[in-house]
């Protein structure tokens, strides 16, 4: 997306030559990026013990073993794909790992890396089942609305369920816990891209004029509301309001690309501020979540002691330009969800504002990589689903991170890739196959289209 | 507007689909301006809020550097087991509490360790081997140490000499200002509330519930009126200034002497003072009010407030590190009130610090050292950053003059009040003081004494000057003489066989 040209240029072309599948550089940055993983591992038991932790080196086995079955997979399977995709998503994947082992060395009585592992190794699984048996993309189209009705039921189903911390967003069965919501969003991003490729013009060209806005009939626009509305509706009645903003981000961001009215996105927001502010208004819940953003500082002079922003703040704070280093910093003063909706401070003290950068940049880059795909794509449908899940990505990034950041009020959302929580972990495999898939398809020379 | 609207151009998803990716670039700027905001502009003020613990945390992360007395730490770090690594532990808190002053991880640090926090805790710059460096890799210095001038005897002598009563004792070595001893009681153990525990927090609350006051340190920070002692600052001001030229001629002084401008006689403590043509040697050996108000008032407010200020009075920044209290003698007074002023009465007061340097200035030949507390400090591995230098604090009198209070102060311990002062083998030059207080001087009188040692026949400025006072005792007759006196000597004794 930097360089509009030639980029709008290039899928168009006829390949002059042969097409570098790029599985070789895809190769060396998947090595990279599990040499950085493991280095960072070492370098925490380094800070924390004076020595590398014993199973460094089969730590770094089974990261390696598993990132070369996954890069096996695609050159056999999508040859042709981004080949970005896999290293940064093993690369974000890793560092999570790491920053999890790392605060599971502060509390002892909790260690949930070998969980997070494990539930690593079952979305890299998922993913590669996923570049497995779909072979194209298109076929999801026929499943959008089987689709939808899925997500609504995975929706409504914690609300069966006891809440936990204040949101109803669990599913608990015996000792595992799930957040259905997470992989609703992918089945919903479906569902918009299958009816925005098919109604889009519809949506875009007729209906009625209202001043200098074109609002569609009601009969086109109507069910994409009603699916939405009825989304909404529940993870307000389960206080789930990362996943709402999230979700309502993603529907005005795949309007807007389907249709090019920006007046939607005008009406969207208009929208989103009434809501909101009736729900802070409404919503105790919410209320304290809006005072803490405007003043994080205010349980300490009320003598009541640091809370989490104001920890988040601190440990961001103490990080610095340069960060204290892996394992030196004091971010579990933060407590409660350290090392879920909180672990970006944590890299934030210990890897300071040039790792926070870095990492910043690292999800812009898979963004991107999302997007470029959506554009090379040539079928709507594809085009839709692969820009709605980059745009997916980056407004979890910003919904979760702008919160601990304090940039917006706090609302609950995990950190992609990094956040410790199976649910969240094993839906981003199943984004970053979906893209895998269709950046195949998109850069796949002619010749070899049919499959 | 026309109703059957012209089909315009529309952007396609490549375009939109580029824009919809330059919204999510922009987000993620927005995350990184705001990273920076709080990481770089707001760090400062985040890093310094009173609710961050790091501070906290780093501090107590590693061994505080310990304080020394005669080269053997007499502090210690334990591990706590809990949030923050170390705690300080005292060897034998309560003989130098006076000294140290505590450091707790509640109640922060005061006095020594307080003063020298920096050095101890190892954020001193001065512990920086690559100060740029050290501030980029975050490394921390370990703690320095701190050796004070204490000596251990002394100090022995001087809290054991106390016992059980409400007193203080400082002890000056007069040619260099180095403290020998600074002692408190009753006393209290800093280290029991040097950690976060509750335990901690008992001990401190029973502390400061105590109307004994023990944290209270009484040889700096607490000022007594010096009474007679005081007489030693008048006869060197009376002599300095001419007012008196022999102290073994009779000083004009009448008897009785009537306060100016009052009909009240200024009474003595022992009838052989009410006559006159008293000598100055005479009166300070029988401690005579009448001729010492008498030679005050004749000496004048402005030099009796010079000589006063030049053994420390009226200075509120004297620091040995530690600040002591400001020791007063009024600036603003009638003649009556000089005379009271001048043996120790009315408004003034002093530390027991200000009285051990009446005695060294006068020890010293006139010269008055600035009192220290610190001989050197150094790195954790011993490397010396700082060392004491004597510095004057001020020229008191001239050498001529010391040595005429001197023979004053050995007469008085020689046939005098100070008897019990006396050291076989070495000239004691001492004053006694025996200060009333209270309302109507109900109070238990303030028992005070003075003095200096040397060993007999030395030529040398004596090693040893010495103030000690008992605040309240039991003791049915209360004298400096009789209660402070046999302390300053034991303190006095223990520095000259040390020497």
């Amino acid at each position: 997306m930097a360089t509009p040209s030639a980029l709008a240029a290039a899928p168009r072309l006829p390949p002059t030559g042969p097409v570098r599948s790029g599985r070789n550089v895809e190769l060396v940055l998947v090595l990279a990026a599990v040499g950085i993983a493991v280095f960072g591992y070492v370098e925490v038991g380094v800070n924390i013990d004076g020595r590398a932790p014993s199973d460094a080196a089969s730590y770094g086995a089974a990261l390696a073993a598993l990132a070369l079955l996954a890069h096996g997979v695609i050159r056999w399977k999508a040859r042709y794909a981004d080949p970005l995709l896999l290293p940064l998503a093993i690369l974000l994947n890793g560092i999570g790992l790491v920053v999890i082992y790392r605060l599971d060395r502060a509390t002892p009585s909790s260690h949930v890396a070998p969980t997070q592992l494990l539930w690593s190794t079952l979305g890299v699984a998922l993913c590669l089942a996923v570049i497995l048996v779909l072979r194209d993309h298109r076929i999801l189209q026929r499943y959008a609305y089987i689709g939808a009705l899925a997500a609504l039921v995975l929706l409504i189903l914690p609300i069966f369920f006891p809440p936990v911390y204040g949101s109803r967003i669990w599913v608990t069965v015996g000792p595992l816990s799930f957040q259905p919501g997470e992989f609703a969003k992918i089945l919903l991003a479906v569902f918009f891209a299958a009816y925005l490729a098919v109604h889009r013009d519809a949506l875009a060209l007729t209906g009625r004029q209202i001043w200098r806005w074109q609002l569609p009939r009601g009969r086109v626009i109507g069910p994409v509301l009603l699916v939405w509305a009825a989304f909404v509706g529940v993870l307000v009645l389960e206080t789930d309001l990362g996943t709402s903003l999230l979700l309502f981000g993603l529907f005005v961001v795949m309007l807007y690309v389907a249709t090019a009215r920006s007046g939607w996105i005008t009406i969207g927001l208009l929208l989103a501020s009434v809501g909101a502010v009736t729900v802070g208004w409404l919503s105790p819940h919410v209320h304290s979540r809006v005072v803490d953003w405007l003043h994080p500082l205010a349980s300490i002079s009320a003598g009541q002691g640091a809370n989490q922003i104001a920890q988040s703040l601190f440990a961001f704070a103490a990080g610095g330009i340069l960060g204290t280093g892996l394992g030196l910093g004091h971010s579990i003063l933060i407590g409660f969800a350290a090392k879920s909706d909180f672990i970006l401070a944590t890299i934030g003290e210990e890897l300071g504002l040039v790792g926070l950068t870095g990492l910043f940049l690292l999800y812009a880059l898979l963004v991107s990589r999302g997007v470029r795909t959506g554009i090379a794509l040539r079928d709507p449908f594809g085009r839709l689903l692969a820009i709605g899940l980059a745009a997916l990505i980056a407004i979890q990034v910003f919904v979760v991170a702008g919160g601990v950041l304090d940039l917006i009020p706090l609302t609950g959302l995990t950190l992609p890739f990094i956040a410790q929580g199976g649910s969240s972990v094993v839906t981003n495999w199943i984004i970053i196959a979906l893209l895998v898939r269709m950046s195949d398809i998109a850069r796949r020379p002619p010749s070899t289209e049919e499959v | 507007m026309a109703k059957p609207r012209k089909p315009q151009r529309r952007h396609g998803i490549s375009t939109t689909g580029r824009r919809a990716g330059t919204f999510c670039l922009l987000l993620v700027l927005a995350l990184i301006g705001q990273a920076t905001w709080i990481q770089v502009f707001q760090a400062k003020a985040y890093d310094d809020n009173a609710a961050n613990q790091r501070t906290a945390i780093q501090r107590y992360a590693q061994p505080r550097g310990n304080i020394l007395v005669g080269g053997t730490p007499i502090t210690g770090s334990a591990p706590t087991g809990g949030r923050f690594d170390f705690k300080r532990t005292y060897t034998d808190g309560s003989q130098y509490a006076a000294v140290t002053g505590f450091s707790s991880q509640i109640y922060g640090n005061t006095q020594l360790e307080g003063t020298e926090d920096s050095l101890l805790s190892g954020t001193d710059n001065r512990l920086a081997g690559w100060a740029l460096w050290d501030e980029i890799s975050r490394k921390q210095n370990p703690g320095g140490d701190v050796y004070t001038t204490i000596s251990k005897a002394a100090q022995q002598a001087a809290m054991q000499g106390l016992g059980n009563q409400k007193g203080a004792v400082a002890a000056i070595e007069p040619s260099t200002g180095r403290i020998l001893a600074l002692a408190s009681t009753p006393s209290y153990d800093p280290g029991s509330f040097a950690g976060s525990g509750s335990g901690d927090q008992n001990a401190w609350n029973a502390l400061q519930a105590d109307t004994n006051q023990p944290m209270l340190n009484r040889a700096l920070r607490q000022t007594y009126p010096p009474g007679s002692t005081f007489k030693v600052v008048t006869a060197a001001a009376a002599l300095a200034n001419g007012t008196v030229t022999d102290i073994n001629a009779p000083t004009g002084a009448p008897s009785p002497y009537v306060l100016p401008g009052t009909t009240t006689t200024l009474v003595n403590d022992t009838s052989a003072c009410d006559r006159s043509g008293l000598t100055l040697d005479t009166a300070m050996v029988l401690s005579c009010n009448s001729v010492l108000g008498y030679l005050g008032v004749q000496t004048g407010l402005d030099k009796m407030t010079a000589m006063a200020e030049n053994f420390g009075f009226n200075d509120a920044k004297l620091d040995i590190p530690v600040r002591a209290a400001r020791s007063n003698f009024d600036t603003r007074m009638n003649q009556s009130q000089v005379a009271l002023s001048s043996i120790g009465q009315f408004d003034t007061a002093a530390t027991p610090l200000v009285m051990a340097m009446v005695a060294a200035g006068v020890a010293n030949n006139g010269t008055v050292m600035y009192p220290q507390l610190v001989d050197k400090l150094t790195k954790a591995d011993g490397t010396t950053v700082q060392l004491m230098k004597p510095s004057t604090y001020k020229q008191a009198t001239s050498p001529a003059v010391a040595g005429q209070v001197q023979q004053l102060m050995t007469d008085v311990v020689e046939n005098g009040t100070g008897r019990n002062a006396r050291i076989s083998g070495a000239t004691v030059g001492g004053k006694t003081g025996t200060a009333q207080h209270g309302v109507d001087n109900s109070g238990t009188p303030y028992a005070w004494f003075i003095s200096w040692a040397k060993p007999a026949g030395s030529s040398a400025v004596p090693p040893v000057a010495v103030a000690v006072v008992i605040a309240d005792s039991n003791a049915t007759d209360v004298t400096g003489g009789g209660l402070a006196a046999p302390i300053a000597k034991s303190v006095m004794q223990a520095v000259l066989q040390d020497h």
